[in-house]
């Protein structure tokens, strides 16, 4: 590890340090905005993770985030709370293998469908249970945990997808979906095994996001379907990480911060237009920069140092 | 004679009403350099997709040292020791030469990650002659440097059995000498080849001997020379000699 790497970890550090005052020096309103910035950092990094290097587009967070806030709605005043998470995990990580190797022999627009049909089926599912055997459909979560108390949770929870982000791309599973989203058959024939790769990085990316969900459940107090399972959420992680750059790690960062802001002023002033606006973020942001916050700057850096090559 | 490395036993697979390969057999002994030829839609194609688990065959055997690769899925076939490279050039567009590789390097049965892949690819790539690209954009990359990144990824597997699908196409009169010599270099290694190719210069200078197929049916075998001259195959190519 070189002197730059070092002081490239000391920098993060330090601000992960930093941020974890930002409770103690915010109101009620700015820690709200915070907890937002890191639950949807959380999400959408953990959906690049699996669908930046593979390039499978993902409709399917919010059957995940919306089951982590379930397992602490029904286990939540039961069990110890670390006991809730950890059961919130196993119960993701379940799941996504169960829905990973029935869907990841689909590729392109099938498996698009499928996972945004996975979260709607979810939904009813829950819907279904709710209505016609414990005959009430919201559920309340009277749960001691404080905004900070969660705050401090997700930004845990965003360092360890960073991690293992990182370690995931400097392994042999990371340059196996880099080959796997470049060209699927050529992986086959170099000795890889697709299906285990996208099954497994599917069930880690699938984990995160239901720890986020089940996080965040306390904050709601009421849940329902609509809520736990509002399609719209998969689709605002799925622009944002579009809009930051899927190519890199820290690439959604810069889509989140930007769109939990324009969504929040959208909710407030246009509470009623609100779909549509979003709608047309993400086609400007399809159209305009495809390749992301982090690919245009790269794409800037790259022609300034050609134009001071030529100079030179 | 020394045991057969690949053998093919009444290989068929059908598309449909089309019988694309049709009872084939054939054998590959370690050391040689097998031709497979044939026109255009005679089914040559089809059969390295059928040895490399591409596709699934209909009927028939295929067998790697005696042990049978028919129902393996590409990867187990890969990682039994069989690379191959595709008709139509096939490189990892979003990453560098070394990258491509490396790809070759971890997965296989003998795999290879970290430094040890870092010196071994850089060793590949001057084999193929792209020792001062290690870091350029596949992307970047001319048509034969392309495929000679793909021949490199190949051998980056240390395979038993190299299946080469018209790797000489396309190329001009001097890349396809360099392309020739390259190959040529790999027997001196060792290295059994199975091989679909037009080329004729290539394959009399290239195969030890050949098998000709024609609407899916084996019609010839040989030495080059051999199949190269019997009137059926002349026919199969040129038609009948009516003139």
């Amino acid at each position: 590890m070189n002197a730059r790497n070092l002081v490239i970890i000391a920098v993060l550090a330090a601000a992960v340090v930093l941020l974890a005052f930002v409770p103690s020096f915010t109101n009620g309103y700015q820690l709200s905005l915070a907890i937002n910035i890191v639950s949807y950092t959380v999400l959408a990094t953990a959906w690049t993770l699996f669908s930046g290097p593979t390039r499978y587009v993902s409709l399917a967070t919010v059957a995940f985030f919306g089951i982590g806030a379930y397992t602490v709605a029904v286990l939540g005043e039961q069990l110890a709370w670390p006991l809730v998470l950890l059961i919130a995990f196993v119960i993701g990580f379940a799941l996504s293998l169960l829905v990973g190797l029935s869907t990841l022999r689909l590729s392109g627009v099938y498996f698009v469908i499928f996972t945004l049909g996975l979260a709607e089926l979810v939904r009813q599912l829950v819907t279904w249970y709710e209505v016609n055997i414990t005959r009430t459909l919201g559920r309340y979560i009277f749960l001691d945990v404080t905004h900070a108390q969660i705050y401090w949770q997700l930004l845990a929870l965003a360092v360890t997808v960073f991690i293992s982000g990182w370690l995931i791309q400097r392994s042999k599973l990371g340059l196996a979906l880099r080959v796997i989203g470049d060209d699927e058959a050529v992986a086959r024939h170099v000795g890889i095994n697709t299906v285990m790769a996208k099954v497994v990085l599917f069930a880690f990316s699938a984990s995160f996001m239901t720890l986020a969900g089940a996080i965040m459940a306390p904050r709601w107090t009421y849940i329902d379907p609509a809520i736990a399972f509002n399609p719209v959420v998969s689709f605002q992680v799925l622009i944002m990480a579009l809009l930051g750059g899927v190519h890199r790690l820290y690439g959604p960062i810069f889509g989140v911060i930007p769109l939990v802001m324009l969504f929040e002023i959208l909710l407030a002033k246009f509470p009623n237009h609100f779909s549509i606006l979003v709608g047309i973020a993400f086609l400007l942001i399809v159209y305009a920069i495809p390749r992301g916050i982090v690919g245009l700057i790269e794409g800037v850096q790259l022609s300034l140092r050609k134009a001071k090559g030529a100079g030179a | 004679m020394s045991a057969p490395l690949l053998s093919i036993t009444a290989l068929t697979r059908r598309f449909g009403g089309l019988v694309a390969v049709d009872g084939l057999t054939l054998e590959v002994r370690p050391g040689e350099i097998v031709g497979l030829l044939g026109p255009n839609g005679s089914g040559k194609t089809t059969v390295l997709n059928l040895i490399s688990g591409a596709l699934k065959s209909d009927a028939g055997s295929i067998q790697l040292r005696g042990k049978p690769l028919e129902k393996l899925p590409a990867f187990r076939i890969a990682r039994e020791g069989i690379a191959r490279t595709f008709q139509l050039v096939r490189v990892l567009g979003s990453m560098t030469c070394r990258e491509n590789v490396i790809a070759g390097l971890a997965f296989g049965a003998k795999s290879r990650w970290g430094k040890e892949a870092e010196l071994a690819s850089q060793e590949l790539l001057a084999r193929v002659g792209l020792a001062s690209r290690a870091d350029v954009m596949t992307s970047e990359l001319t048509y034969i440097d392309q495929k000679r990144l793909e021949l490199a990824r190949a051998l980056a597997m240390q395979p038993e059995l190299l299946l080469l699908d018209e790797w000489l196409a396309g190329l001009n009169p001097t890349e396809l000498r360099d392309g020739i010599d390259l190959v040529r270099s790999l027997r001196t290694e060792g290295r059994t080849i199975l091989m679909v190719e037009h080329v004729m210069d290539a394959i009399r200078s290239l195969c030890d001997r050949c098998y000709v197929m024609n609407a899916g049916k084996k019609i010839a075998e040989g030495t080059s020379k051999e199949v190269l001259s019997d009137p059926e195959v002349v026919r199969a190519y040129l038609g009948d000699a009516d003139a």
